[in-house]
């Protein structure tokens, strides 16, 4: 359904969101080819493609872990004692500091603002699934069902 | 005890499908709309009904649909906005999680009264949940005919698709919204023009909240005189509120504006965790000025938020016990803003950033004596001076942190250290 309807050429340029998310999803992250390829399928400057990608927080043109740990550190998840004492506690359990990645390229942790759980907080994201009412116990279980996939 | 009306569906198992949106007295409204009303009525009906937008601003509804040039020969578009992000706020995500189908008959009957046949979903590129039960409940509502040509044979056709946003709180703001949408960076526009004569793709927009639009199907249902009759005369209709922090049942509670904040803090939430004391409450969102325990009788209304000095933005009720630092609240709510200011004009980018140095230096023990003149100064810099209300809803964590907590600022620089 959606698909069939058309639009006059402005929607052309609509596409752009998309197609970066499609094309992260092929190559990992947005590498140079990556961004080169959108530009040109969309018929677009390269360097307005790159400043897309360098505006919105979800396009990535670095290459990150298999898993992104996204600790919330809003003033909700805050409050409730999550976020930093979080963020410390997997800084510690998988021995990096924020925006790094565990060597065997399986972690990054990085922290974000607000994930509309505060409700629900102490929460967290990874990749794209969500993770509400944290603990350091429920962060132990879920590292390890995840390190579980890779064994 | 009031009947809940845009969350009366939550609590049933699959409340998002659109079999027990129909079971439940659900797309009822529709053929009514379409069949026993024109355009020109059913923006009457909304406008009597006193609804106001839920995104933040509290516009009236009916005038923003009247403001939509006349016509069915002018290209004309709604947006839904769901790409809810405040900190504080999280009613918009479980809506579209739990009843989806309700916003999509409110959007549906919005643009049959504004004449537009064309309707974006906006929602923030985090919500991955949100963006599978958007897309699974328009496909619902185009095999039942809800959505597509010639709905319910009435003549009147409308498409609705899902676009993803990728991680710009900005893009919340409506101009920003739209620039997204045409697939550029989400930076605001210059108001006037408002969308509502030049907005996506230069042609008239309508964009509303989904909790805005949540409201529409009941008022059709049920009338403008039972709407207007829920809330305070000029704060009508339910409102969902999200609470957090510091009190024992956190979430979301339908409630009729103009509820009062200790009702909601001490009944509805169940009071103060461990029973502290309260020290400080954010109404309706990080952007509203802070209240002090002895506010905490104000109604919940745009009105007397407003009379009580700040807002009811989106009513996200954020509560802070007597162990909370002030600083460290602002120093996380500028982080927040001076992360995601969209950089395009020079106050609200240098602004938030210099503040946030500040703050962090305070909090760190290494404040100096001039740090809280100038945080004063930076903010006042800011205030009425930006491209778009982002930057005046960057400083009010700090104007009103420096207003009813200026103690705690000073002693930050004296000690060294934290008061509480
Ligand atoms: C910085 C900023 C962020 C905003 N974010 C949102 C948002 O996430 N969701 C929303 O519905 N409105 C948001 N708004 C308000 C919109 O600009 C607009 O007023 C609203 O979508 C209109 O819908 P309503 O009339 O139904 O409230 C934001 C406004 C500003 C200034
Ligand atoms: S006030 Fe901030 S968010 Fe708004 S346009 Fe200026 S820089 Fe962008
Ligand atoms: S503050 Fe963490 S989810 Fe909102």
């Amino acid at each position: 359904m959606q698909e069939g309807v058309q639009i006059a050429d402005p929607a052309r340029r609509s596409m752009l969101l998309t197609a970066l998310y499609i094309a992260q999803e092929q190559y990992g992250y947005l590498t140079k080819d990556a961004i080169e390829r959108v530009a040109n399928r969309l018929r677009l400057p390269v360097a307005d493609v790159y400043s897309m990608a360098s505006f919105y927080s979800l396009y990535r043109t670095e290459p990150t872990g298999r898993y992104v740990l996204q600790v919330c550190e809003g003033l909700s998840c805050h409050l409730v004692g999550g976020a930093d004492r979080l963020v410390d506690y997997l800084q510690k359990k998988l021995g990096l500091e924020v925006g790094q990645t565990t060597r065997d390229g399986l972690f990054t942790l990085e922290t974000v603002q607000c994930l509309a759980s505060c409700g629900t907080s102490p929460a967290m994201r990874v990749n794209d699934a969500l993770y509400e009412n944290m603990t350091p116990e429920r962060i132990d279980e879920l590292l390890e069902t995840l390190r579980g996939y890779h064994v | 005890m009031f009947e809940k009306v845009l969350t009366r569906n939550f609590g049933l198992p699959r409340s998002e499908s659109i079999g027990v949106y129909i079971a439940n007295g659900g797309y009822q409204a529709l053929p009514k709309a379409l069949h026993e009303c024109d355009p020109e009525q059913l923006i009457e009906m909304v406008t009597a009904s006193g609804l106001r937008g839920r995104g933040g601003a509290g516009f009236p509804a009916g005038r923003k649909w009247g403001f939509m040039p006349k016509g069915s020969d002018i290209e004309k578009y709604v947006c839904v906005n769901t790409d809810e992000g405040e900190p504080g706020t999280f009613k918009d995500r479980e809506l579209v999680e739990k009843d989806p189908h309700q916003i999509i008959e409110g959007v549906i009957i919005a643009s049959y009264a504004v004449g537009a046949h064309r309707a974006f979903v906006y929602i923030r590129g985090e919500f991955f949940l949100g963006v599978k039960r958007w897309i699974k409940a328009i496909d619902g509502a185009y095999a039942k005919g809800f959505l597509g040509k010639n709905i319910l044979g009435s003549g009147f056709s409308l498409d609705l698709s899902v676009h993803r946003g990728a991680g710009a709180y900005i893009c919340g703001e409506e101009t920003a919204l739209i620039e997204s949408l045409e697939g550029k960076r989400g930076e605001p526009r210059k108001k006037p023009p408002y969308p509502a004569s030049v907005g996506l793709w230069g042609k008239p927009t309508l964009v509303h909240n989904v909790e805005t639009l949540a409201n529409i199907p009941h008022i059709i249902n049920r009338g403008a005189e039972w709407y207007s009759s829920i809330g305070t005369p000029k704060s009508t209709g339910p409102k969902i509120f999200c609470i957090s922090g510091h009190v024992r049942n956190r979430g979301i509670f339908e409630l009729p504006l103009g509820v009062p904040l200790r009702e909601i803090i001490y009944e509805h939430a169940g009071g103060m965790t461990f029973d502290k004391k309260l020290k400080a409450v954010i109404p309706g969102g990080a952007s509203t000025p802070m209240l002090t325990p002895d506010q905490v009788d104000t109604p919940m209304a745009f009105e007397t938020l407003e009379e009580a000095g700040t807002m009811l933005g989106t009513g996200a009720i954020v509560v802070m016990n007597e162990d909370t630092c002030m600083v460290d609240v602002a120093r996380r709510l500028m982080r927040f803003f001076a992360h995601e200011s969209c950089g395009r004009c020079t106050p609200c980018r240098t602004g938030t950033q210099r503040m946030l140095n500040i703050l962090e230096r305070l909090e760190a023990g290494q404040g100096k004596a001039e740090d809280i003149e100038t945080l004063e100064r930076t903010a006042r810099k800011i205030q009425g001076l930006t491209f778009c209300p982002m930057g005046d809803a960057a400083i009010n964590p700090v104007l009103s942190g420096l207003k009813l907590f200026r103690d705690e600022y000073e002693y930050h620089v004296t000690h060294k250290r934290c008061p509480v």
